[in-house]
């Protein structure tokens, strides 16, 4: 349409004409610099701010100027792309700000007591005036809680997929399909709260002379819950990429179809299907609420996930940040630290495993 | 070859594990390091078994340095408290899930009675008082020194009729002092606690018609900022300038926060000290019979120098017919003594004043 | 909180595009259920099919689990309201409408009101915030970012999801409420006349706080998904886009945006449902206060989840089942929005794959 506009009479259509003006990327920085000391200016000469208003101030300026200087050179609808552009980029910007924050603040905070003693006791016999104590009961109860629920979960969600792809069929199978969508949004604290008033308030009494009873089995059946949709709804994506002549050449040599699936499929499938229970198990590790309502949390070391209170990392690092004692923060950032780094380790290596999957889409 | 990688992975995470397990310790063999010569120095009858106890949060850093100092000693003893909350330890003694009890308020009627019931024939749930933890009035206000406040004052600010720092209520107790044209931010319990129990008792006793929200565990004064654990407010009101609140006077000294100075019975604006505070429980009334030491202080008592907030924390115990008597009345007995009270002062707590201390170890002997 | 969805399920989150078709016609379409049936022909050098053969065994197992998600989603259900309706019942106010929470007294006063209207306050705020810089990002990594930089970045920002909430609570409350505080005084300075930054309290421990901890918690789930359906807009749409002169921008916005609008709500509405289920991150950063006030910044602030954290420790046996009904509320809230989302998703595959 502005082409159509352009064309005068009397232009000679020479490559010059027919392409349309550039910005410069000099004039581009000029108003970017501009706009910065307007912004600045603006801000510290009438203290209305800090530094945080005088970009957001600059940023404005910028996008107005670029429409302004854009919109001479190379015309209305270029600005506007200009302008849509660098918002996007600060979009970018801006999101990295928190991250970069999170992960300095981590490390700087993190690292004071990151030794041995740290992991190697628990908070047993720590009153509120001793700097030492650790987290090894917390990284006992994780593993062994995130253990359990990971075997409880695993062949419940594989054997789910399988269902899903081998041999689901019609409406119950798209509506077991579409529920374990919807399972992938419960809350934790839902889940929490359901292993509350079923294993702990309903069934643990009878185990336990008809006292309810917090234990890290509780805390395991509440992350199974929360990891069993997502095992089965990215297992179910990895069996459907396996080809189907494959299965094809399995039937055709007499293998009955529950051997195909197991001999066949699933070692097919099976990196893939690593990737995604690894994923899993990363978010269940960092997840705190169910097991501050049915694990309870201790200070001392409990190897028995069925019996008593247990804690866990992400636990630990909530009690200790509601802590009186001095020393309760830097042990709460030493176990954050260890936390997100136990599941970004999980989360890297499911990755970096996804990547060499062959399988792809 | 994928699978002998996600193999590999799993061999390691499971070698981890393994060498995880292989070296940790619960801190158990430490003999009481660090804290409390006195404390050590002192000789105690020991008795062997273990113990599980849980309840009031209130007294759960006294429990853990008494446990720490007591297992220190007595190396065939193991106590376990839990900071569960005071109606939870209530509950656990009810069930016998508990052999001891830490509570925040003495046992109800009832209560008294289910225990009793628990506890067997002819055996009483006895109320020890124990630990006695006076409650600081904290605020953070830039160079406002030793501020001076009464009951009513106190109870208008934190039911949110007085709002500003500079308020003629506070100005005319506080002569001299600059107060600022700030609104004061109060700051309280999110969570249930027998703090604000025990605070809000002490308002509603001592200032009858300024606050008419009663006393319960639960915050019930509308407005404020709420935090969870007496951590969590010392942490608001150390970050927040203008702030006020109250919590155990070892939450403020851990924190570092200035306490304001609260007018008494006696009419003296008195300084929070473990002496103080001791005076304040000193007036208190025992309401029980016999060794059942349950405790009716009198928030306007006229004895000079008293701290009026105290919280008063009890054990909650079978007097007869436990078959852990032996380790209960040997554990108590140096909870009790002397140097087991003379422990809990740096963690700011207060000592038992004398003649109730009296009471208390006769309490204690009576467990069989 | 749960989950974000993982990077499976963003294929169907765009619609299954080439991959999907390619993956069911590969997978299901051989399968041979229907081999119960004899043979047409040459059966008999197949085995004889026993009653109860492994075939069966196996294919029973399967079935049980795939039916233990609806199993699990009904005991939810089923258990959360047998131990609500006692507390609700002992209830002395109105569970839907009295503002405060006092379960644990001798006669239990609680009710929902003040906490949900939290719930939904500090979630729509949050995804004010988030979903404009989520797109942003999703855009930027889809269409403006080189390669080089658009993977790394795209795996950051997954690790960013990887993040657990306690951490994102941690790092609110005690290294972001100060510059929270200080932009709410400057709010409060300025435009104090708008109701939300009224007030003369203090601030920081507030609405605006959770919000924010909030927005950067949902900010991964919303953009890598959004950012999955924008990579999936067919490249011809595209290309015709730019060869009719439409600049970058212009084939965003006539190509991308509508193509990815419905996996974009989806991403949204799931993004929603993980914010109002968020718990330890609003109960580390809000003010835990029970009311119900249009202001953001003043301390105060309160949400169903983060009270069930915050009060479960002190309570009782009516105030446990007062905490459950209120997780009742946050799981019909949840299901509800979940179920949106996904309705949405699964009805435009449905529509791609007829189309297809």
């Amino acid at each position: 349409m502005s082409l159509l506009n352009q064309t005068d009479a009397d232009v000679v259509m020479t490559p010059q004409n027919i392409r349309t003006k550039k910005l410069p990327v000099a004039v581009n920085l000029l108003v970017a610099v501009v706009a910065l000391g307007i912004g600045f200016a603006l801000t510290y000469g009438a203290s209305i701010g800090t530094w945080v208003l005088a970009v957001v101030i600059a940023l404005i300026l910028y996008l107005v100027g670029i429409a302004v200087v854009a919109g001479r050179i190379e015309g209305r609808r270029a600005a506007r792309n200009r302008m849509w552009q660098a918002l996007i980029y600060a979009a970018c910007v801006l999101a990295i700000i928190p991250l970069a924050s999170v992960v300095w603040t981590l490390i700087s905070k993190g690292a004071s007591r990151l030794d041995a003693n740290f992991f190697n006791t628990s908070m047993n016999n720590i009153s509120a005036r001793d700097p030492n104590g650790g987290a090894y009961h917390a990284i006992i109860g994780t593993l062994e809680q995130v253990g359990i629920a990971a075997l409880l979960a695993i062949p419940l969600g594989v054997l789910g997929a399988i269902y899903l792809v081998e041999y689901g069929k019609g409406k119950f199978a798209n509506t077991v399909r579409f529920f374990v969508d919807v399972m992938t949004g419960i809350p934790s604290i839902v889940a929490g709260l359901f292993v509350l008033s079923f294993w702990v308030l309903i069934v643990s009494p009878w185990f336990n002379d008809g006292e309810p009873r917090f234990s890290g089995f509780a805390a395991s059946l509440a992350l199974t819950v929360l990891m069993l949709p997502t095992i089965v709804r990215s297992t179910e994506e990895m069996l459907r990429l396996v080809p189907g002549p494959l299965r094809e050449g399995a039937y055709a040599l007499g293998v009955p179809q529950w051997k195909t699936i197991t001999k066949v499929v699933l070692p097919t499938a099976l990196p893939g299907i690593v990737t995604g229970v690894m994923l899993a198990i990363a978010r269940a590790a960092g997840e705190t609420a169910p097991v501050l309502l049915v694990a309870g949390g201790a200070a001392a070391i409990n190897f028995d996930p069925f019996n008593g209170n247990q804690q866990s990392l992400s636990l630990f690092v909530y009690q200790q940040a509601g802590d009186a004692s001095r020393y309760a923060p830097a042990r709460a950032w030493t176990a954050a630290l260890t936390l997100v780094a136990i599941v970004l380790i999980l989360t890297i290596a499911a990755k970096m495993l996804a990547r060499r999957n062959k399988l792809t889409r | 070859m994928k699978l002998q990688r996600s193999g590999f992975l799993a061999g390691i995470a499971l070698t981890a594990a393994i060498a995880l397990a292989a070296c940790g310790s619960d801190n158990t063999s430490e003999p009481a390091a660090g804290g409390n010569a006195s404390g050590a120095a002192a000789s105690i009858a020991c008795a062997s078994g273990s113990l599980t106890a849980q309840g009031s949060t209130a007294q759960a850093n006294a429990m853990s340095q008494w446990i720490k100092d007591y297992q220190g000693q007595c190396a065939d003893a193991k106590i376990d408290y839990q900071g569960t909350g005071s109606g939870a330890g209530v509950q656990a003694i009810i069930a016998g899930t508990a052999d001891f009890a830490g509570s925040d308020s003495s046992l109800k009627d009832d209560e008294q009675t289910q225990a009793n019931a628990k506890c067997g024939a002819g055996s009483t749930a006895l109320n020890i008082p124990m630990v006695v933890g006076p409650i600081a009035v904290v605020y953070n206000l830039q160079g406002v020194d030793g501020l001076q406040l009464d009951a009513p004052t106190l109870a208008k600010i934190f039911a949110g009729k007085i709002t500003k720092w500079n308020d003629p209520a506070i100005a005319s107790q506080n002569s001299g002092a600059s107060l600022p044209d700030q609104p004061i931010g109060t700051v309280h319990r999110s969570d249930e606690s027998g703090t604000t129990d025990n605070f809000t008792k002490y308002l509603s006793k001592a200032a009858a018609s300024d606050w008419t929200f009663g006393n319960a565990k639960a915050w019930k004064a509308p407005g404020g900022t709420g935090a969870k654990g007496s951590d969590g407010v010392a942490n608001a009101v150390k970050s927040t300038p203008g702030s006020l609140a109250y919590v155990e006077k070892s939450f403020m000294d851990n924190s570092g926060l200035q306490g304001a100075k609260l007018k008494n019975g006696a009419g003296e604006y008195t300084e929070l000290t473990p002496d103080s505070a001791g005076k304040g429980i000193a007036g208190a009334k025992v309401t029980g019979t016999g060794n059942n030491l349950k405790l009716d202080i009198d928030y306007n008592a006229t004895t000079p120098g008293a701290w009026p907030a105290v919280l008063t924390t009890y054990e909650i115990v079978c007097d007869k017919g436990s078959s852990k008597a032996a380790l209960l009345k040997s554990f108590f007995t140096y909870t009790s003594s002397a140097a087991g009270q003379a422990s809990l002062t740096d963690l700011g707590y207060a000592p038992l004043p004398a003649e109730l201390l009296t009471k208390v170890q006769a309490a204690v002997a009576s467990i069989s | 909180m749960g989950d974000y969805p993982s990077r499976s399920d963003n294929a169907f989150a765009g619609g299954t595009g080439v991959t999907g078709r390619h993956a069911r016609s590969a997978g299901t379409g051989v399968s041979p259920s229907s081999y119960q049936e004899p043979p047409i022909g040459g059966g008999g050098a197949l085995p004889q099919k026993a009653r109860f053969s492994m075939e069966s065994g196996f294919r029973g197992l399967s079935v049980a689990a795939g039916a233990m998600v609806l199993v699990i989603i009904v005991a939810i259900a089923v258990f959360l309201i047998s131990k609500a309706i006692p507390a609700i019942n002992a209830d002395h106010e109105n569970f839907l409408t009295f503002k405060t929470w006092f379960p644990n007294d001798a006669q239990p006063r609680f009710g929902i009101l003040a906490l949900g209207f939290g719930t939904v306050l500090t979630s729509v705020i949050a995804l004010i915030m988030a979903v404009p810089v989520a797109l942003g990002i999703a855009l930027f990594l889809s269409h403006y970012a080189p390669k080089r930089l658009a993977t790394p970045l795209g795996f950051a920002i997954d690790l960013l999801a990887a993040v657990p909430s306690v951490v994102f609570g941690l790092w609110g409350r005690d290294v972001f409420l100060e510059p929270v505080r200080e932009f709410s005084g400057w709010l409060n300075h300025y435009f104090s006349w708008i109701p939300l930054f009224g007030g003369d309290g203090p601030f920081g421990r507030s609405i605006l706080l959770g919000s924010i901890v909030l927005a950067i918690m949902v900010l991964p789930i919303v953009t890598s998904l959004s950012r999955e359906v924008f990579q999936q807009t067919p490249g011809m749409n595209e290309e015709a886009a730019l060869a009719l002169g439409a600049t970058k921008w212009e084939m965003i916005r006539t190509s991308v945006l509508p193509y990815g609008k419905p996996g974009v709500i989806a991403a949204v509405m799931l993004g929603l449902g993980r914010a109002l289920g968020e718990t330890i991150a609003l109960a580390l950063t809000l003010g835990a206060v029970f009311s119900i006030s249009p202001n953001i910044i003043q301390n105060g602030g309160n949400s169903i989840a983060a009270n069930i954290a915050n009060a479960f420790g002190e309570a009782n046996a009516t105030g446990r089942g007062a905490l459950i009904a209120s997780g009742l509320v946050l799981f019909a809230i949840t299901l509800v929005v979940n179920i949106a989302a996904r309705a949405i998703i699964h009805r435009r595959r449905e529509f791609r794959d007829s189309a297809a």
